[in-house]
Formats: structure tokens, sequence, C-alpha cells
């Protein structure tokens, strides 16, 4: 029996395949989550715009792929940006208490979902293969060049986003205002510039993520939930608004995935059992994640 | 007073004159729910935000189930039993999870929440994803051969009886809870809410009080989510989900977070909001987002602050 024999490597490389696409979805919603301290409810739905978007250029109209990538990044900024400035903004500045926030948050995700069912309808959505052919190492590792050039996209904008948050003046900005508030802004950080910018860029992560994804996995109206549901998981693991965190907690949520179906697979659907189980408890005992603040 | 009047003969008449009965199980649907969404007030009272209301809501709902449909226990027992169960369980979960603040307990809560349905879908008692079904209706509770509550199957109207039953475990539920928060330990709630570290430095015993106020939380969680099961006469782990979840804490929220019977509010508003928008078909979605969207940009901090908004004007 070939299912017997579990292949280690196989197993390791479809986690780290995981891992990079995850770790760029948590990149986003920790972004936001470390400039604003808000829970981004509406990040799946914001992956699933995306991936329409996607769907809608490279797939119906037939133009490249990357054009494809770039528009819904793009798009997916604006959209942030209108969220933050027209939404955010004002609540923050109104409420009392700072969950508020949560509220408007799941409110523009409900939102999102039935503008996404009005316009996409429940159908699940493919586009063609970017790339035909499989990489095959001695039939020990087996990968579709698809997903090993989408891997390498999502690393690559992985890198770009650290590079351009390490050394970039709006990228520096940002970091102070995670820091600390008020203290950037005495500096002379335009607050509200930043956070307007950051939220964008969030958003234009999840873009870009839905854009890339939807080459593989297609796309439907229903997974934004449970994207943002794993999305939440990987910023736990990692510690919430920690960059480095989030990539971490992105590759280890994709690599319990990957053994989890393999080596669990004869007991049932028991995975997300067995993973929210143990973040519970890795969660009890280190509440602040891996790399997190310790502010409890 | 007025309240009770209003809701025992009032209500009942107004349908009554309307005929239109499936009010009923509106009514009783918002009562349920908001003895539940008084749960999650309560967890946010003491400064935390709870996501994981479905998870004890789905538990309690199972308990009921399975003690009356597999062993024969009267459902008026399951629904102390639910919530005592219910209450157990959380502070077994709450004596770790309770120490987190902030996003990572909201976080955690709606983690919760899936568990639950997994766990749901996983156990052979539960009955995994088929759920249990055709539960008898609630048999007739007698103390000393006196009969108090008679069997529900022999009752014509069953609806107005399940309204009854829920109006008046709400009514109990919120005046427990007005009780509660005006009572000393409301107090010690509120210290918690504002600092912890504060409060813990002038003696309050911070986790006891955390404990506590999320085991009640829980019990009402339990209490809700049995009656739930018995009205619709099945479960399933889909019953309450992470969408529920989020529905409790947005009742709470739209009532308001500062007042008492702000989850009782919020879920009338939010429930009959969705219900009338019905009639708009595929519309019903977007426009009741918007409408939430506007509420919050409006009123951020809940219906009720606008009341209070008004009084303390005419005091002035």
């Amino acid at each position: 029996m070939s299912s017997e024999n579990i292949v280690m490597e196989q197993v390791l490389v479809n986690g780290l395949y995981l891992g990079m696409q995850y770790a760029l979805i948590a990149l986003g919603l920790t972004l936001i989550f470390a400039l604003m301290n808000v829970l981004n409810f509406a990040h799946g739905q914001l992956y699933v715009v995306g991936g329409f978007i996607t769907y809608i250029i490279y797939g119906k109209l037939g133009l490249p792929f990357f054009v494809a990538i770039v528009a819904s990044g793009v798009t997916l900024g604006l959209v942030g940006a209108v969220i933050e400035k027209f939404l955010f903004r004002p609540v923050i500045r109104k409420s009392v208490r700072e969950e508020s926030t949560m509220l408007l948050a799941a409110a523009i995700a409900f939102f999102l979902d039935a503008i996404i069912l009005l316009l996409f309808g429940e159908k699940q959505r493919g586009v063609p293969k970017i790339l035909d052919g499989v990489m095959n190492l001695d039939f020990v590792v087996i990968m579709p060049y698809d997903r090993i050039l989408i891997a390498a996209l999502a690393g690559s904008a992985v890198v770009t986003f650290i590079l351009f948050m390490q050394y970039s003046k709006p990228g520096r900005a940002m970091r102070a205002l995670a820091q600390d508030r008020i203290a950037a802004q005495l500096m002379g950080v335009n607050v509200d510039r930043y956070s307007m910018i950051g939220f964008a860029l969030g958003a234009m992560l999840a873009g870009v993520a839905g854009g890339l994804l939807v080459s593989i996995v297609g796309v439907n109206s229903g997974i934004g939930g449970p994207v943002s549901i794993k999305a939440f998981m990987m910023v736990m693991i990692g510690g919430a608004g920690v960059i480095s965190g989030a990539i971490a907690g992105g590759f280890i949520l994709g690599m319990l995935e990957s053994i989890g179906l393999t080596v669990l697979v004869a007991y049932g659907d028991l995975t997300y059992l067995v993973i929210f189980v143990s973040l519970m408890i890795f969660l009890s005992i280190r509440p602040q994640g891996l790399m997190g603040k310790p502010w409890g | 007073m007025i309240f009770f009047i209003g809701v025992f003969v009032l209500v009942p008449w107004l349908i009554e004159m309307s005929g239109r009965w499936d009010y009923y199980y509106t009514l009783t649907s918002v009562a349920l729910l908001s003895i539940a969404s008084a749960g999650v007030w309560l967890t946010f009272y003491i400064g935390r935000i709870n996501i994981g209301q479905g998870a004890y809501a789905l538990a309690g709902g199972y308990l009921s189930a399975v003690l009356v449909t597999q062993y024969e226990v009267s459902f008026w027992l399951t629904i102390p039993l639910a919530g005592l169960f219910c209450a157990v369980l959380s502070m077994l979960i709450g004596l770790p999870i309770l120490r987190l603040k902030g996003v990572y307990f909201a976080m955690i809560t709606l983690v919760l929440t899936e568990v639950a349905k997994l766990t749901a879908l996983a156990l052979p008692i539960t009955n995994g994803a088929k759920g249990i079904v055709s539960i008898p209706l609630p048999g007739e509770l007698s103390v000393f051969g006196m009969t108090i509550i008679p069997d529900f199957s022999t009752l014509e109207n069953v609806k107005l009886a399940f309204y009854y039953l829920a109006v008046t475990l709400m009514v109990i539920c919120f005046a427990g809870m007005y009780r509660l928060v005006n009572s000393r330990m409301g107090h010690l709630c509120r210290s918690l809410q504002q600092n912890e570290e504060l409060a813990s430095s002038i003696g309050v015993n911070i986790t006891t009080l955390r404990i506590t106020a999320y085991a009640i939380s829980s019990f009402l969680g339990g209490v809700g989510g049995s009656i739930f099961v018995a009205i619709s006469q099945s479960i399933y782990p889909t019953s309450f989900q992470v969408a529920d979840s989020i529905n409790f804490m947005l009742n709470v929220f739209v009532g308001g977070l500062g007042y008492v019977f702000g989850p009782m509010l919020g879920t009338v508003v939010i429930y009959f909001g969705w219900d009338l928008l019905f009639q708009t078909g595929k519309f019903q979605l977007l426009i009741y987002s918007s409408i939430l969207i506007l509420l919050m940009l409006t009123v951020p901090n809940g219906l009720l602050s606008l009341r209070l908004f008004k009084w303390n004007k005419e005091k002035k």
C-alpha cells in the first residue's frame, strides 16, 4: 500500500508550500493589528475579493497572470484605504471602548460577504493552470511547477514586504507607530496617514494572496470566514502584531496541516481538532505566542 | 412592572389579535438568545471579549439532547444540568485562558467555538454530522404529585408554552444580572474592567472573580442552548457555530456594553431587523450589514447610550 508508507519529504515540501501562502495572509492581518489594534475580521473576505479580481482579469479576460495579480493588489489597497479612512477612523475616534472596532470589522466582513455573493454567486471558480508539468525528484518529492511558481512569488512578496518595512521611510514610520503611537506622533509621524497606508498595505497583501491562490485552489464566496480563522490562528501562534511571528505562525500552521492530513488520516477528520486543541494548550502556557510582546 | 405585563399579557394578546403565530417562535428565540447574550455581556463586563458563547450553547444543547434521548432524563432537570455542565467546563477552560487579555482572549474563544463544533463531529455520542433528531417535547414537571408544568405534548399550543418558558427565564436571568451588577461583586467586576493589576493590589482576588463571572456566563449559554434544542427538537454540530458566537457579541455591542439591559435590546433589534429584511431576498445580508456599519458610525457605544445621553441633559 502506497498510502501506508508516508513519504516524509513530500509532507515537508507540502508544508513549506502551504506555509509560504499562509505567511502572506497572516502578514497583512498582523500589520493591521500592530498599527491600529484592530482585529480585522474581514481579512478573509479581502482575500476572497482579491481572488475574484484575478479570476476575472486572468480567467475571464485572458490578460497575463501578473497583470491580474497587480490589479488584485492595487484594488485591495484602495479598498483598504477607503475602509480605514471612512469606517475605522471615525469609529475609533468616537467610541468609548476599543472593542467597538471588532463589531465594525465583523459588520464589514458581512458586508463584503454579501457583495461577493451578489456579484459572483455561490459557484466554485477556478482559472486555467499558469504552468504545466510536474517536478519529480526520484518519485520522492513530486511538485507541480505552478505550485512552485506560486510559492516563489509568495515568498518574494514576503521578502519585498519585509525590506519595505525595514528600509523605506513609510516602513520606518509604520514600525514606529506599532511600537508607540503617541511617541511616534510626537516625533512628527503623520499618524492618520500612515494608519491608512498600513491598512491599505495589509489589505493589499490579502488581495495578492487571494490572487496567487486562485490559480491553484480556485475561489468561492464562502471561504472568507474560514480563511480569517486560519489567519487568526497563525497570528496567535507567532504573537500578534509581530512580523516575524506571523511568518513563523504561517509556516508552523502549514507544516502542522500537512503532517496532520497525512498522519491522522486513518482516524478520520481529526487534524483541525488536534491543531485547535494544541493551540489552546500552547497559548495557555505562552499567552503572547512565540515572539509576541509579553503584554498578556 | 409594565415590562412584566407587557411580555406576559400584552404580547400574547397582540399576537392573538393579529393571528401571526410565527411571532411566538421569533420572540422565543429572541428571549433565549438574549439569555446567552447576557452571558457574553458579563464577560465584557470584566473586560474580556467573548466570542465563544456558541461553544457553550452547543455543549449545553448536546448535553440536554443526549440526556433526554438516551437516558430518558426529564427535560426540566437537564436545563440546570446543562447550565452546570457548561459552568464546570468553562472553569476548566477558563483557568488557563482567562489569563489572556484583549484580542488574544477574543481569538482563543473564537477557536473554542470551532473546537466545540469539531468535537461534536468527532465524538460518537453526539452522532457526528447527522446530529440528534426527533427529541421528544418536554414532559410534565411535578413536585409532590402536584403538576407545575403540564406535559408539552398534551398542550394544544406548544409555541405559547415555549414562549412563556423562555420569557420567564429571560426575566429571571436579567433580574439576576441586574442584582449581580449592583452588588459588591458587580463593583469588583467593574474594577477588573478598568485595571486588573490595580484591583489585585488592593486585595481583590481577580482569578476567582474572573472565573466566577465566566462560569456564570457559560451557565447562561448552556441554559439557552438546552432550551433551543427542545424547541427545534434537533441538534447538529452546526446548530451553534462561529457566526452565532459573533452574533451573540454583536447583540451585546448593539445594545451597549455599559448597560445591563443592553443585550436584551440588542438581540431584539438584531433578530427582528434580520427577520424583517427577509423580504428583501438576496439583498438581506447586504442591507443588514450596511445598517450595522451605519449603526457603528452613528452610535458606536450602543443604542442605550442614546437614552442615557438624553437623560443626562434633562438632569442638568
